[in-house]
């Protein structure tokens, strides 16, 4: 007989993942609620939310807030979780790569972007004028998943270089200033000049504007690419450097 | 013969602490091996490289004539999992399930659990299995992917002696069918039980190597205490520590040293003979520094 295929160790990656967190509902609901509940208590009651280029805008922000806290949360401090347990050590053992364990992340991880943003969009269509065409639907999500890439190498980054405990702390410390600084809660336009400034250069304003531009067609800053592709070269180089480095914990 | 696994001249350090110094072993296909040694002597962490997790600071580790941190080489071994380690939330049959599905053959769920003692567990999660079912699960996952070498960390702390025992069949069916092992362990007992060749580890060196017989005469085996005034010079002691009237002898024949002990006339009293215990005994295989760190009182070697 043969020994699995990638295809097959993966689809057992993924499932294992999924069943185990499932199993502990209370995380994928804080996570998952989040930008749900911020858009009905800070955007639903607002004028604003009447102006559908402003909902629109702000839903996509929100939108945006959901895959960063997915990446920093499941992929940061999960990722530095697992590690620090036996069992990740054990399934180092088996005759398993990267590949599975990680491609089975992300497809957990995606997952959970889609269980966070269902009822965030459900809340956007129903309570605000916010709208999305069919025709940028497509777009829309391409855009999500270009935006996520930094996101997702810096949540790498920071569970294969950082204990459970420093983790949870650098993705705290980083969630608020990247959200408020990419203009994830407060929109841009409303900025000072110096912070719009600083603000152009963060992965996650870079994130907002182009999620923003694919749902309601405002032009698209110069530098987003550019910074989206930096942070996503600079931030995967340190994710497969601190993975390379891994050997579970430091000590025996 | 077929050498399965082997590390030449392997160090392993943590940071300023030599874990693994200058280890060289080689481990043929169908030999039980056992790996004894005190706590923090290197023993996890040689089954640590030999499994891939970890990589020498200098050095070579061979698995199946290739580097064990490339996941093919690992197709034909079985490690165990620590029990504490356990994804609390997952049911057993779903542990099993899973390490299983990393295998070309695998041990069918339900026969490997029977073999275990673990039938009727199958919907328990793990989380709320008793330390000696933990323990009989982790072990047996070592085993779900029929490999040709098994690596066994400590496989019975903690059971009780019917469970030590179910175990220990298990070991020595898998040897019988051509299984190769490796297995550190606390106990002289367990390593008395099962391995032909045994290792002696302490602070990373390879104390001694040899088969069972081998080593076991270069410790001495049993320790004599009793309460006297004095001794006289004895014959076949190895080792001797006195605090006030009691003694205590290390000997490898302790009949010897006790009939010369009656025929001496000596008056002795509360005369206890057992065999010492492995932590005793490697005192003697271990370097001085480590002598200094025991609690032995009036210590002198003769």
């Amino acid at each position: 007989m043969s020994a699995p295929t990638i295809a097959r160790l993966t689809r057992l990656h993924t499932r294992y993942q999924f069943t185990e967190t499932i199993r502990i509902p209370v995380a994928v609901i804080s996570t998952t609620l989040f930008p749900a509940l911020s858009l009905l208590f800070f955007v639903v009651p607002q004028q604003f939310a009447q102006d559908p280029g402003t909902a629109t805008a702000s839903a996509a922000q929100l939108a945006v807030f959901a895959v960063m806290s997915v990446c920093l949360f499941t992929y940061g401090v999960g990722v530095a979780e697992d590690r620090a347990l036996p069992w990740d050590g054990y399934t180092r053992t088996l005759p398993v790569g990267p590949a599975p364990r990680l491609i089975g992340r992300v497809v957990n991880g995606l997952a959970f972007v889609v269980l966070g943003l269902l009822p965030l969009v459900l809340i956007a269509w129903w309570f605000t004028a916010a709208t999305l065409p069919l025709s940028r639907l497509a777009l829309t999500v391409a855009a999500l998943l270009v935006a996520g890439l930094p996101l997702f190498a810096i949540g790498i980054s920071i569970g294969y270089s950082l204990s459970t405990k420093a983790a949870l702390a650098v993705a705290q410390l980083l969630l608020l200033p990247l959200a408020f600084g990419g203009g994830l809660f407060i929109p841009p336009d409303t900025f000072p000049d110096w912070l719009n400034t600083t603000s152009m250069w963060l992965p996650t304003r870079a994130a907002r504007d182009l999620v923003v531009t694919a749902t309601t067609g405002v032009d698209l800053p110069g530098t987003t690419l550019l910074v989206l592709g930096g942070w996503t070269l600079l931030a995967g180089s340190l994710a497969v450097w601190a993975y390379r480095r891994d050997e579970g914990r430091r000590f025996r | 013969m077929e050498i399965l696994a082997r590390t030449a001249a392997a160090t392993r350090r943590y940071g300023p602490v030599i874990a693994l110094d200058n280890v060289s072993l080689d481990v043929p296909a169908g030999q039980l091996l056992g790996l004894l040694g005190p706590n923090g002597a290197g023993k996890t962490t040689l089954l640590q490289l030999l499994a891939g997790l970890r990589s020498p600071t200098s050095g070579t580790v061979e698995l199946f004539g290739g580097d064990p941190r490339d996941a093919f080489r690992r197709r034909r071994l079985g490690c165990t999992p620590q029990e504490t380690g356990l994804p609390p939330t997952l049911r057993v049959h779903e542990v099993v399930d899973f390490v299983a599905g990393h295998f070309a053959d695998p041990v069918p769920t339900a026969e490997l659990l029977e073999q275990f003692g673990l039938t009727g567990l199958e919907r328990r999660q793990s989380g709320g299995l008793s330390g000696g079912q933990k323990r009989r699960l982790v072990v047996a996952v070592a085993f779900v992917g029929r490999p040709d070498l098994v690596l066994l960390d400590e496989p019975t702390t903690g059971l009780d002696v019917d469970a030590r025992h179910s175990l220990w069949d298990a070991v020595r069916r898998y040897h019988e069918d051509g299984g190769t092992v490796v297995l550190t362990s606390h106990y002289l007992e367990e390593v008395e039980a099962l391995a032909e060749r045994v290792v002696v580890i302490d602070q990373g060196r390879v104390r001694a190597d040899g088969t069972l017989a081998d080593v076991r005469s270069m410790v001495p085996a049993r320790r004599v205490r009793l309460r006297a005034p004095d001794l006289p010079e004895l014959a076949g002691v190895e080792r001797s520590s006195r605090d006030g009237d009691r003694h205590e002898l290390w000997t490898a024949d302790s009949d010897a040293l006790v009939r010369e002990l009656v025929t001496s006339g000596i008056p002795f009293r509360d005369l206890e003979v057992a065999t010492a215990s492995l932590e005793e005994a490697f005192l003697t295989l271990t370097s001085p520094s480590n002598h200094a760190t025991a609690p032995i009182v009036e210590e002198t070697a003769r």
